[in-house]
């Protein structure tokens, strides 16, 4: 999965040469060897080279505040989305719904890595909502088609299909 | 910017670390807590940074990260790995390391837990030979791993055996400042410095259980990924099947009284005692009496010597309130509501052992006997309280008994506890101007001993019990959570007495005009009942050593089983039996709303009948719905998707195939099985599912389990569909046998899922082994050990008639459904309803003063029906245009008369209480 986002992510970015990856312990850490150096261990570490090396550093966001932002949901990603069990999942999408309220990308105005690392992170949760949920999470339904449509974004994972009409009115109040 | 942290939290160590190494300039602040600092996160989330442009950090690397940067020291991509290793491996085993050595007081297991983390860190440490992390200085990777570690390696040896860590620690250690937010931080205590902190964190979940349940699968929708079986399974699968059953059947009749049994599992399960005064709705059903059924059914199934009683609470001023309201006393009040109470468990099919009351004698002679035993032990002191006595009526007023001026806002209908418009709580002698609601006379102030039970002297005892119960039972994570909120807020001495003269009296004879306070004699109820059971009481509640005690109950009731009434059980001392699971429901909401007696929102205990839709239906719902873990909602749309996509299109549709591929291909005989391959791999998926059926039940996972049963119709379905047994009968004998085959197992996992359905359905599970015929000795065998699946109807049984077990419900049969409880029914259709008990007569005027008509509306429903079935076949048929509008027009008309008829505004709009 990590490895299957990875090689999305390196589309995305316009790397020419892709990586070889391997993975670590059961949990599949992925794993890159590096020439200059010792391997590098972890999704959010091996993202952050990947954006480095295709020398697009404002996906790391372009000030330090909006640097310590986008490691905060790379971050996030990786503890609190990956492995997150049933109980958490509304509670994960009612926090983001509400952190989305006037918020275009995950940083705020400008995308950056948090949002297609946010995105593939929390589409197998977006699967899985009935419409009626989609709805109540309306923010961040909104932003996960945003960024599924952005270009060069998807790649590996199934779109998902977002209602923009309300069919379930009355669940609002 | 500004800096949010809390006392004792080890997250805050990092940040605190890193402000004082950067020289960073930032305010700090010391907040609770369960304060919510980050806006947008629904639970607290420290530290937490405030940024200059209004945003938050709730990341504690993340915030040191962004510390160093403004300190001028970016962080390198050796340091970013090292983050990334800190929070997602060396985080979960510390949790869970602090989570045992703080709470649980294991220090020995933290270096078991930490053992991997800590070898990777030496190892990484000698291999790089710098004396930092990341190189020669100090980097923001050195102090977050620095304080992540900080609790555990100053306070033990852990790090004198790593040469490495050890050197690199101390290094760290030269860091003054890492020390002094240490102290900030922990002041001082040491581990013990967290553990208030600790008690608010979710216990971790052990890497295992996040490896095989990741959140996205779910196994309603569809059999997932099939499973891989191996040859071994597969083999084991079949010499099972061929074993057969039970030679001895299990006693399945119970004998009365149900007594321990040495060497038995005896399990105890009561669920908690419904309040009398009132209807119960379907949230109290699914969070107390069903859930405990389920239950007991299961564990009788499994063998398990079992005894489920409940019975209702009848004590209290809300029982004095609703006898004054109703023009009865308090007897006739829970004699009426008593008998309600019955019928609608009944109908329900709950299998009480006994259900009983709380109004006996045997309840007075036990719970005087507890209060002499606890008086006795010195755990009871004397207080006295200041009260309203209104001295026309010759009684002390509850606080729901006075209204007067809310002496904060002058509202001059405050009731005694709260005042409705500025929502301040309010002490009763506080109001202005009281007065008794009763006869309207003013109270006047006097004071009043009472007894309270002295729980902070009883608080050592009670956390060594809970310790020792939350470890080795199985508490739901609520229970478990809101006891430790409990204590950890402290323990106050509570009034055990109160004046009011419906209750238990008070032996004592300083307080002869008095009550026992509802909580102390509620669960005391659980004793007197089983007393009224059976005289050898005694057997199950003084036998701690021999009797496995569940409670089943909704969260709210959590606190009076888990602390108050083990407190009351533990001062007595008289070796009684202590909960040892504690099973707490979250709560069931009404489609987005709160059930509400008051409004008319909702479904009621007496009302689900009248829908017409089976009991086992309902039952089978609730429990798909079971709010376990989180709290969930009951939906009509919702309800009937279940019944048609599971019940009637997966798991009825299967057993009737099953079933009607022997009537109709075998006349009736269940042909010769010759298991293949793919026959044996199908047994070892369903073995598979019964054998998670059986873990999640024994751990009272209900809703979970009952997934596990519709996977195994599911997979069913799928063999009959691939193998094709209609038409395979037609071809030649290899082909006719391979459908007999097919056939053959099919209608033995049938067979194998009514056992399964018993506890969740008890009729339909019958009807299932009626149509089948099947042996009674089938239900004594699929549910032993770890379950086994056995083939129990062999070539040559006979079934009986096969027919449909479920019905379709249909859109408009549910939307009216849906209106009906919606919050709008008519006062009349209230009264109809709930008072029909008490006055039939008077519920019948006002229907017919709103020209109510029921005869008419029964024909109108019936035309509107068949109005509908016409307009459906019609626009099937693609008829002429103006031909189906003539007819939807007499359509709506029919539903507008029908409307009237059943006394709704014929308007569909607007949905009170719906919709804003």
């Amino acid at each position: 999965m990590a490895l299957r986002e990875l090689s999305s992510l390196e589309k995305y970015l316009g790397l020419k040469k892709p990586n070889k990856y391997s993975t670590q312990a059961d949990k599949k850490i992925p794993v890159l060897q590096n020439n200059n150096g010792p391997p590098l261990v972890g999704l959010v570490t091996i993202a952050c080279h990947l954006v480095k090396e295709a020398k697009r550093p404002n996906l790391l966001g372009d000030s330090a505040e909006s640097r310590a932002v986008v490691h905060q949901w790379l971050e996030y990603r990786v503890t609190k989305l990956d492995g997150c069990t049933k109980e958490d999942i509304k509670t994960i999408l009612k926090d983001l719904n509400l952190y989305l309220q006037d918020k275009v990308y995950m940083a705020g105005n400008q995308f950056t890595l948090a949002d297609p690392f946010m995105y593939y992170g929390i589409h197998p949760l977006i699967v899985d909502l009935a419409i009626q949920d989609k709805e109540q999470y309306v923010n961040v339904t909104r932003w996960f088609d945003h960024i599924q449509h952005y270009p060069g974004i998807r790649h590996h994972l199934p779109p998902v299909v977002v209602p923009r009409n309300r069919l379930y009115t009355s669940k609002h109040h | 910017m500004k800096l949010f942290v809390s006392e004792g939290n080890p997250h805050c160590l990092k940040v605190l670390a890193a402000l004082e190494v950067t020289g960073v300039q930032c305010d700090v602040q010391y907040v609770n807590h369960e304060e919510r600092v980050v806006p947008f996160l629904s639970r607290p989330a420290l530290p937490a940074l405030l940024l200059p442009s209004g945003l938050h950090l709730f990341s504690s690397n993340a915030i040191c990260r962004y510390l160093f940067e403004i300190g001028g020291q970016d962080s390198s991509e050796r340091c970013n790995q090292w983050l990334e290793w800190e929070a997602t491996d060396l985080q979960p085993a510390l949790l869970q390391a602090l989570h045992m050595a703080v709470l649980h007081g294991k220090g020995s297991e933290v270096s078991k837990v930490l053992q991997g983390p800590l070898n990777y860190l030496e190892q990484s440490l000698s291999k790089g030979n710098t004396p930092y992390l990341t190189g020669e200085a100090v980097s923001v990777a050195d102090v977050v791993l620095w304080a992540a570690l900080y609790p555990v390696l100053s306070d033990s040896s852990l790090a004198s055996e790593r040469a490495s860590v050890k050197a690199w620690f101390d290094r760290g250690a030269v860091l003054h400042s890492c020390e002094s937010a240490a102290q900030k931080v922990l002041q001082g205590k040491g581990l013990q410095g967290m553990k208030s902190y600790m008690q608010r964190q979710p216990a971790p979940q052990n890497s295992q259980s996040r490896d095989t349940q990741p959140c996205n699968s779910n196994p309603a929708e569809g059999v997932e990924d099939e499973r891989a079986v191996s040859e071994e399974e597969m083999e084991a699968a079949a010499l099972t099947w061929s074993k057969g059953l039970n030679s001895c059947p299990l006693a399945t009749d119970r004998q009365h009284p149900i007594l321990p049994h040495e060497g038995k599992r005896n399990l105890l399960v009561t669920s908690a005692l419904p309040y009398v005064n009132n209807v119960p709705h379907l949230g109290n059903i699914i969070g107390c009496v069903l859930s405990a059924d389920v239950f007991s059914r299961y564990g009788r199934l499994r063998g398990w010597n079992m005894l489920f009683v409940c019975g209702t609470d009848e004590y209290g001023t809300a029982t004095e309130n609703k006898a004054r309201e109703e023009g009865l006393t308090p007897q006739q009040i829970c004699d009426k509501y008593h008998a309600i109470h019955s019928s609608i468990y009944k109908w329900f099919q709950i299998d009480f052992d006994f259900f009983g009351r709380t109004t006996t004698e045997k309840q007075t002679e036990i719970a005087q006997d507890i209060f002499w035993r606890i008086h006795k032990h010195g755990f009871l002191i004397e207080d006295t309280v200041e009260q309203l006595r209104c001295e026309n009526c010759q009684r002390f007023l509850a606080d729901r008994f006075v209204e007067g001026i809310c002496p904060q806002c002058s509202y001059p209908e405050a009731r005694g506890d709260q005042c409705d418009k500025c929502g301040r709580l309010i002490n009763a002698v506080e109001l202005r101007e009281p007065q008794c609601k009763v006869c309207r006379q003013t109270p006047v102030v006097r004071s009043s001993k009472h007894l309270f039970l002295d729980l902070p002297k009883l608080e050592p005892q009670l956390e060594q019990w809970l310790d020792k119960s939350t470890s080795t039972g199985d508490w739901t994570a609520n229970a478990k959570q809101i006891t430790r909120s409990w204590l950890r807020d402290g323990l106050k001495p509570r009034c055990i007495t109160r004046d009011l003269r419906w209750g238990t009296p008070v032996p004592h004879p300083d307080f002869k005009e008095k009550v026992f306070y509802v909580w102390f004699d509620a669960p005391i109820g659980y004793l007197s009942i089983t007393a009224n059971y059976t005289d050898k009481w005694e057997k199950w509640w003084k036998n701690p050593h021999q009797v496995e005690l569940y409670n089943f109950m909704a969260k709210d009731n959590v606190p009076f089983h888990s602390v108050v009434f083990p407190c009351s059980l533990l001062g007595a001392q008289d070796n009684y039996t202590l909960v040892s699971h504690l099973i707490a429901t979250e709560y069931l909401n009404y489609e987005d709303t709160k059930f509400s007696k008051s409004r008319g929102v909702g479904v009621f205990g007496d009302m689900a009948k009248d829908t017409g839709i089976p009991s086992d239906v309902w039952r089978f719902y609730l429990l798909y719905v079971r709010p376990e873990g989180q709290d969930s909602a009951f939906s009509w749309a919702d309800m009937a998707l279940k019944n048609n996509s599971e019940l009637l299109n997966n798991l009825g549709n299967f057993i009737n195939r099953a079933g009607m591929f022997v009537t109709k291909f075998f006349e009736g005989c269940v042909p010769a099985m010759e298991l293949q391959q793919e026959d044996k791999k199908l047994l070892a998926l369903v073995g598979w599912e019964l054998q998670q059926y059986i873990q999640l039940m024994d751990k009272v996972k209900i809703r979970d389990a009952l997934r596990h049963i519709l996977n195994i119709s599911r997979h069913g379905n799928q063999y009959i569909q691939v193998n094709e047994p209609w038409k395979k009968i037609k071809g030649g004998d290899a082909e006719r046998q391979r459908a007999g085959t097919v056939t053959g197992v099919s209608v033995n996992i049938a067979c194998l899922l009514s056992v399964m359905l018993l506890p969740y359905m008890p009729t339909v599970s019958q009807t299932i082994r009626d149509q089948l015929s099947a042996p009674q000795s089938c239900v004594n065998t699929m549910l032993q050990d770890t379950g086994t699946f056995v083939c129990s109807l062999s070539a040559g049984h006979r079934i009986g008639t096969v027919s449909p077990l479920f019905q379709k419900l249909e859109v408009d049969q549910i939307e009216a459904l849906k209106k009906r409880f919606g919050g709008q029914q008519t006062t009349a259709q209230r009264a109809n309803s709930t008072q029909l008990a008490a006055v039939p007569a008077a519920a019948a005027e006002v229907a017919t003063v709103n020209g109510v008509d029921p005869e008419k509306a029964k024909q109108l429903t019936q035309a509107v029906t068949e109005q509908g079935e016409k307009v459906r076949a019609l626009k099937a048929q693609k008829a002429e245009k103006a031909m189906i509008t003539a007819e939807v027009a007499k359509l709506l008309d029919l539903k507008k008369q029908l409307a009237l008829a059943e006394g709704k505004s014929s308007e569909p709009a607007p949905q009170k209480g719906k919709r804003k």
